[in-house]
């Protein structure tokens, strides 16, 4: 299209805000908090004198400075949350996807149902699931313990996300908020495979039926393979939520006993707005933002590149 | 017909019914606690009973508070989270339409770097703006304010909306531009006159992704507005659920009123909301 040159700056120009507004609220901002993370600030008054790395050693050594183990454990923590949670959400939701898919009576209902937490808010979520797996004591059963109590499975209670057991330096608390973040997201996923499954041509799976293959092998050699960019996709959107969590834990659990279910969110922003230090939120959010830039930045590459190549 | 007898396929539906009673179970957890009063809901034998009577009481306690026992109501809350999400939403999905026009109609030298570099901002913790947004807002004397919070919504909905829109817009015909240039429109005539009237489906894609989005939102809200009577509901749920005297029923209550406005829109109009949804996984 040939414009005349005024119409294309008029475009820029109404971009411009923008880029501006985004340019500064992103990558000014960012900038800036790499300079706080780097500074002096301890305290209600910004100070911005150099101290070179000390927070972020601050962050990985027990050396004085506050809560020197905490941020380790809150990495662990985020390692396993994000683990667990991406493999149910991908099996539950691709399971959900392709049972759906079977030309069911009332998928519209099923899938309205698997779908619907989508569309609340995680304190919400965090509320509701607090309530359900709040072990109460051992007289006084509360939640699931409660509801297991009374059909007689009492050897299924346990503590819950209050439990400061760990698998080597997997807490076990975490267990409930997995849990609770994968019933939110679940829905997602399978939307995402069902938009896949609905984007198969017939005729691929017609053509593998004439030459014998059953369903289920459709499924494992046609089918399956097709999905697997949503699956890339899928990680990529699921990991990046977990690696940032902080309402669903805020209000669920908060940081528990020991830290077992804190993540780096609830740690900087209770240290930044809650302690006052803020060169140490500044560091915790710096290593957050590296953390999710690693798999977003070639993410966002990878799916410009191929839809310029379609 | 056989196929109703056939075993894989019962196996379907026992295995859909059974995910469905899990997904539903918080739902029947936040109605039957929510109808209780507070001493039933205190009687743990009973926690997943039906309630012995339909008691609405505990939802006029979520929102007028119960004074006496220092329980602050949702009500101004929900107010102020209705005064907050909606001129963010449509203020964000104005520019984003704007914004999508030009990415996708008028490309100039660099809008294709500028696109990725403007989309990364959706992908980020907030936590790597919060210190800066709080002193810049302070700065020019916006902090602790609603129109500071919506600013921010405005400004962080940018990247989604415009991506929406963008793909939106490349699927119309170019011709359909060339057209309106041929009129004699220009830019914005052409906006106007022939993208905009086109673009409604995807305004009510986007109006409804941004809806809610800001009315969940929880962060920003809690970092920027310290005063209970501004802050949107979700801050005012956590603090209700927080507090030290836990009445289940009135918490419960609150949550289904902080629910309701975006539960009340996927429900009926949830083909446009797994849209937004999906283009969210930036493909368009």
């Amino acid at each position: 299209m040939k414009h005349k040159r005024r119409e294309r700056w008029l475009g820029f120009l109404i971009l411009l805000p923008s880029i501006i507004l985004l340019g500064l609220f992103v990558y000014g901002f960012i900038a800036w908090t790499g300079i706080v993370s780097v500074s002096k600030w301890d305290g209600v008054t910004p100070d911005y004198s150099f101290a070179g790395l000390t927070w972020y050693k601050g962050l990985f050594t027990a050396v004085g400075g506050i809560s020197h183990r905490r941020f380790v454990i809150d990495l662990w923590n985020t390692l396993f949350f994000t683990i667990f949670f991406l493999l149910i959400c991908v099996a539950i939701g691709l399971l959900l996807a392709i049972l759906l898919d079977q030309k069911v009576k009332a998928e519209g209902i099923f899938r309205t149902i698997y779908l619907f937490p989508m569309s609340l808010s995680f304190v919400v979520t965090g509320v509701v699931w607090q309530w359900i797996f709040a072990p109460g004591t051992a007289t006084r059963p509360r939640g699931l313990n409660a509801l297991f109590t009374q059909i007689g499975l009492e050897n299924l209670t346990w503590k819950w996300y209050t439990s400061t057991d760990s698998i080597g330096p997997f807490h076990v608390a975490l267990i409930p908020v997995i849990i609770a973040a994968a019933w939110q997201l679940i829905g997602y996923t399978m939307a995402m495979y069902l938009a896949g499954l609905r984007g198969i041509p017939e005729e691929l799976r017609e053509a593998a039926r004439v030459d014998g293959a059953t369903e289920v092998q459709i499924y494992r050699h046609v089918v399956l393979p097709l999905l697997s960019p949503i699956t890339l996709s899928a990680l990529i959107v699921l990991g990046h939520i977990s690696l940032k969590i902080f309402d669903l834990v805020y209000t669920m659990t908060g940081k528990g006993t020991g830290f077992v279910t804190d993540v780096p969110g609830i740690f900087m922003f209770e240290t930044t707005f809650r302690g006052n230090h803020y060169a140490q939120g500044a560091a915790i959010s710096m290593v957050m933002l590296f953390m999710v830039a690693l798999v977003i930045v070639p993410y966002l590459r990878y799916s410009l590149k191929r839809e310029v190549e379609l | 017909m056989s196929r109703a007898f056939n075993p894989t396929r019962i196996a379907i539906y026992l295995l859909l019914i059974l995910f469905a009673a899990i997904f539903l179970l918080p739902v029947y957890v936040m109605l039957i606690s929510s109808l209780k009063t507070f001493a039933e809901v205190q009687d743990l034998s009973r926690m997943w009973s039906l309630p012995s009577a339909f008691n609405i009481e505990n939802f006029r306690s979520a929102w007028f508070g119960i004074p006496e026992k220092g329980l602050r109501g949702l009500g101004p809350n929900l107010i102020n989270s209705i005064l907050l999400t909606v001129p963010a939403t449509l203020i964000s999905s104005f520019m984003g339409s704007l914004n999508g026009y030009i990415l996708s109609k008028w490309k100039f030298r660099g809008s294709e770097v500028i696109f990725p570099l403007m989309l990364f901002g959706m992908f980020i913790p907030y936590q790597s703006t919060l210190i800066p947004l709080t002193q810049t807002l302070s700065a020019v004397g916006l902090g602790g304010t609603l129109w500071g919070l919506i600013i921010v919504h405005i400004i962080y909905g940018l990247p989604i909306t415009t991506l929406i829109f963008r793909n939106y817009y490349a699927e119309v015909p170019n011709d359909l531009v060339e057209a309106g240039s041929i009129d004699g429109a220009g830019l914005l005539g052409i906006y106007w006159r022939i993208m905009f009237p086109l673009s409604l489906p995807g305004f009510v894609v986007v109006v409804i992704w941004q809806f809610t989005n800001i009315w969940n939102e929880f962060l920003f809200a809690v970092t920027i507005l310290q005063k209970p009577e501004l802050q949107p509901i979700t801050v005012a749920l956590q603090n209700l659920s927080g507090s030290q005297i836990k009445e289940w029923n009135v918490v419960m209550a609150g949550a289904l009123l902080s629910a309701l406005p975006t539960l009340l829109i996927y429900i009926l109009l949830g083909r446009f909301f797994i849209r937004g949804l999906l283009a969210g996984s930036v493909k368009g």
